[in-house]
């Protein structure tokens, strides 16, 4: 841990390792001086599983199952990356339905993962009435994913050189209804987060990630495209059927006709990204074509023709959470591949959280830490050092903190009532 | 970026050969198409010596300001090689050009120049590589550990595959003990 040598008036607050959002550990170490942030240093590692060096004893199969492990949330992408990776490093053709299907499922997951992070934000800011809608509404997706998979997160659909199971015609009447119950209702969600008064108060102008700094820390996902920078690889790059649909970039001028890039404007994003998912998945059910879902169904015969290529590859796939990559090198020999190199999006989106912080106050830590949608997987503590002090400090409290803000605000601006349902 | 000053992917490794003629080792350039379409996209992978490593990543930035990706790496036996995974020309449909810039550096002195100087965003990987292949990133603005535990023993690298690698520090739970 880096220890500097504080001036008197600041002091240091360790937060984590856990993260003060998720149940998910990190450690964050603060500089204070009084309610505000100087500076942030945050550390990594204490759920490092060492999943790439399990990878490399394993075959690429075993792997996939492996990778959909490394998130619960993105179990869909960080699979759809490695098989990309190998399917790039092998020469392995994806038939053209079996594109369509990764498209469908890989929004599906896009919706699923977007409105958990709403429910999220918003207990953060003290609304849990909007967290118990939000969920409500997501629970229509894992419905329609266990439906169509088998299984509401571990998914298991992806498999090197297509996908595992087909959606039938007699499935497509359950995906139109889930779609549309979300179009009803999505109104209603674009009015409780970007109307509410009390929700602006909270997230404008609060933990600002400029263009320059989202373009110079490699920021990826809602994060970099909430600050302007149009990255989206679903855009940039022709992959699976993303190439044969109508998609654009989503940032916040498109709604608000201005780009801060604060918390304001990553929710926006998100949630016209909501939107724009619904429009990809009837996209792909009107547009996809019939035929295979995998180029090699047996699987030892797909294994040794793997064994045979000697190759590197890169898969890229947009999760949720921004770009995830992965590398993939076979040596020609081996069934298991020589390196494999998984990159999540919050892996970039790490940097990025020191300028968005610097300059708020310890009751905005919550909601701007969670802005990011980070995803680095369960603790409990906060701790506060003070010279002479040393006061544990649960998440509760500091949640509590967050919460006592809003109320602070909405007495101030003289809103009665939480949130606007 | 405007349509006429984007580089097609044969120009670009071009605009790095004309600038470092034989310090670019290899170059190869990955088309696919995927979807009904057949939309392509290209993978540009490009191969330098170690001296020019620091002038390559310049060099690109001149083109536009590039986003890292991640770096990757390989323990190739005598030899590490690190794989700087660069996008370029994202920001427009279907424009995006993935350039892996490799360098081989030894084992006897492996040490390569940070660049985050120039990408800032670098520094999270370059951590890690330093943790992970035993790489030496001289001028890295923080050079502590990012992943591994601060009571992880020293000289031990992750994803080595010599005797520096993690094996022995690994319970084979699928043996049998006898």
């Amino acid at each position: 841990m880096r220890r500097k040598t504080t001036s008197k008036t600041t002091y240091t607050l360790p937060i984590g390792p856990i993260h003060p959002a998720f149940k998910e550990p990190v450690m964050f170490e603060f500089e204070i001086d009084g309610e505000k942030i100087v500076d942030v240093d945050v550390s990594l590692g204490q759920v490092h599983r060492g999943i790439e060096w399990a990878g490399m004893q394993r075959n690429p199969i075993q792997i996939l199952y492996l990778a959909e492990r490394i998130c619960g949330i993105c179990s869909f992408s960080h699979p759809i990356a490695f098989a990309r990776a190998v399917e790039n490093a092998a020469n392995i053709e994806v038939p053209e339905r079996a594109e369509y299907l990764r498209v469908i499922h890989g929004e599906l997951e896009r919706i699923a993962s977007h409105i958990l992070w709403a429910g999220v934000a918003a207990h953060e800011i003290g609304f849990d009435s909007v967290l118990y809608l939000t969920w409500r509404m997501r629970e229509k997706v894992l419905d329609l994913t266990e439906y169509l998979t088998g299984n509401r997160v571990t998914k298991a659909m992806i498999t090197i050189g297509g996908v595992r199971r087909d959606i039938t015609k007699d499935n497509i009447p359950k995906i139109r209804e889930t779609l549309e119950y979300y179009k009803k209702n999505f109104e209603k969600l674009r009015h409780v987060f970007l109307d509410d008064k009390t929700i602006k108060l909270r997230s404008k102008n609060c933990g600002i990630l400029t263009f320059e700094d989202a373009l110079k820390l490699c920021a990826v996902g809602p994060t970099a495209r909430a600050s302007g920078v149009k990255k989206d690889v679903r855009v940039d790059q022709a992959y699976a059927a993303y190439g044969d649909l109508d998609i654009k970039h989503i940032t916040p001028d498109i709604l608000t006709g201005e780009i801060n890039g604060d918390v304001y404007d990553r929710i926006v994003v998100r949630l016209l990204e909501v939107k724009q998912s619904i429009d990809l998945i009837e996209q792909c059910i009107d547009k996809m074509p019939s035929g295979d879902i995998v180029s090699e169904p047996k699987i030892p015969k797909l294994l040794s023709a793997i064994k045979k290529n000697a190759g590197e590859g890169i898969g890229r796939h947009e999760a949720p959470r921004g770009e995830v990559i992965h590398y993939v090198k076979l040596d020609g020999e081996n069934e298991k591949p020589y390196t494999w190199k998984a990159r999540a999006p919050t892996y970039n989106n790490i940097l990025p959280w020191i300028p968005m912080l610097k300059g708020e106050q310890i009751a905005d830590i919550p909601i701007v830490a969670a802005s990011t949608d980070p995803c680095i997987s369960c603790t409990n503590r906060v701790l506060i050092i003070n010279k002479k002090h040393r006061k544990i400090m649960s998440r509760e409290q500091l949640h509590r903190l967050s919460v006592e803000k809003t109320r602070r605000l909405m007495k101030t601006h003289h809103i009665i009532g939480g949130g606007t349902i | 970026m405007e349509e006429n000053s984007r580089l097609k992917p044969e120009e670009i490794v071009a605009y790095f050969k004309e600038e470092f003629k034989a310090k670019v080792k290899e170059s190869r350039i990955e088309r696919r198409v995927a979807g009904v379409n057949k939309n392509e996209y290209v993978n540009i992978w490009i191969k330098i010596d170690k001296s020019i490593f620091k002038k390559a990543v310049k060099h690109l930035c001149s083109l536009q300001f590039p986003h890292l990706a991640v770096v990757s790496g390989n323990d190739l036996g005598k030899n590490i090689e690190l794989i700087y995974h660069f996008s370029l020309y994202y920001g427009e449909r279907l424009g995006e050009i993935s350039l892996n810039l490799s360098v081989e550096i030894p084992k006897s002195n492996p040490t390569i120049e940070t660049i985050c100087d120039i990408i800032p965003g670098a520094l999270t990987t370059e951590r890690e590589k330093q943790e992970m292949l035993g790489v030496k990133i001289s001028g890295i603005p923080d050079s502590r550990r990012l992943f591994l535990p601060d009571d992880f023993p020293e000289g031990i690298y992750p994803w080595r595959k010599d005797e520096t690698g993690p094996q022995k520090m690994v319970r084979n739970l699928n043996e049998v003990r006898k």
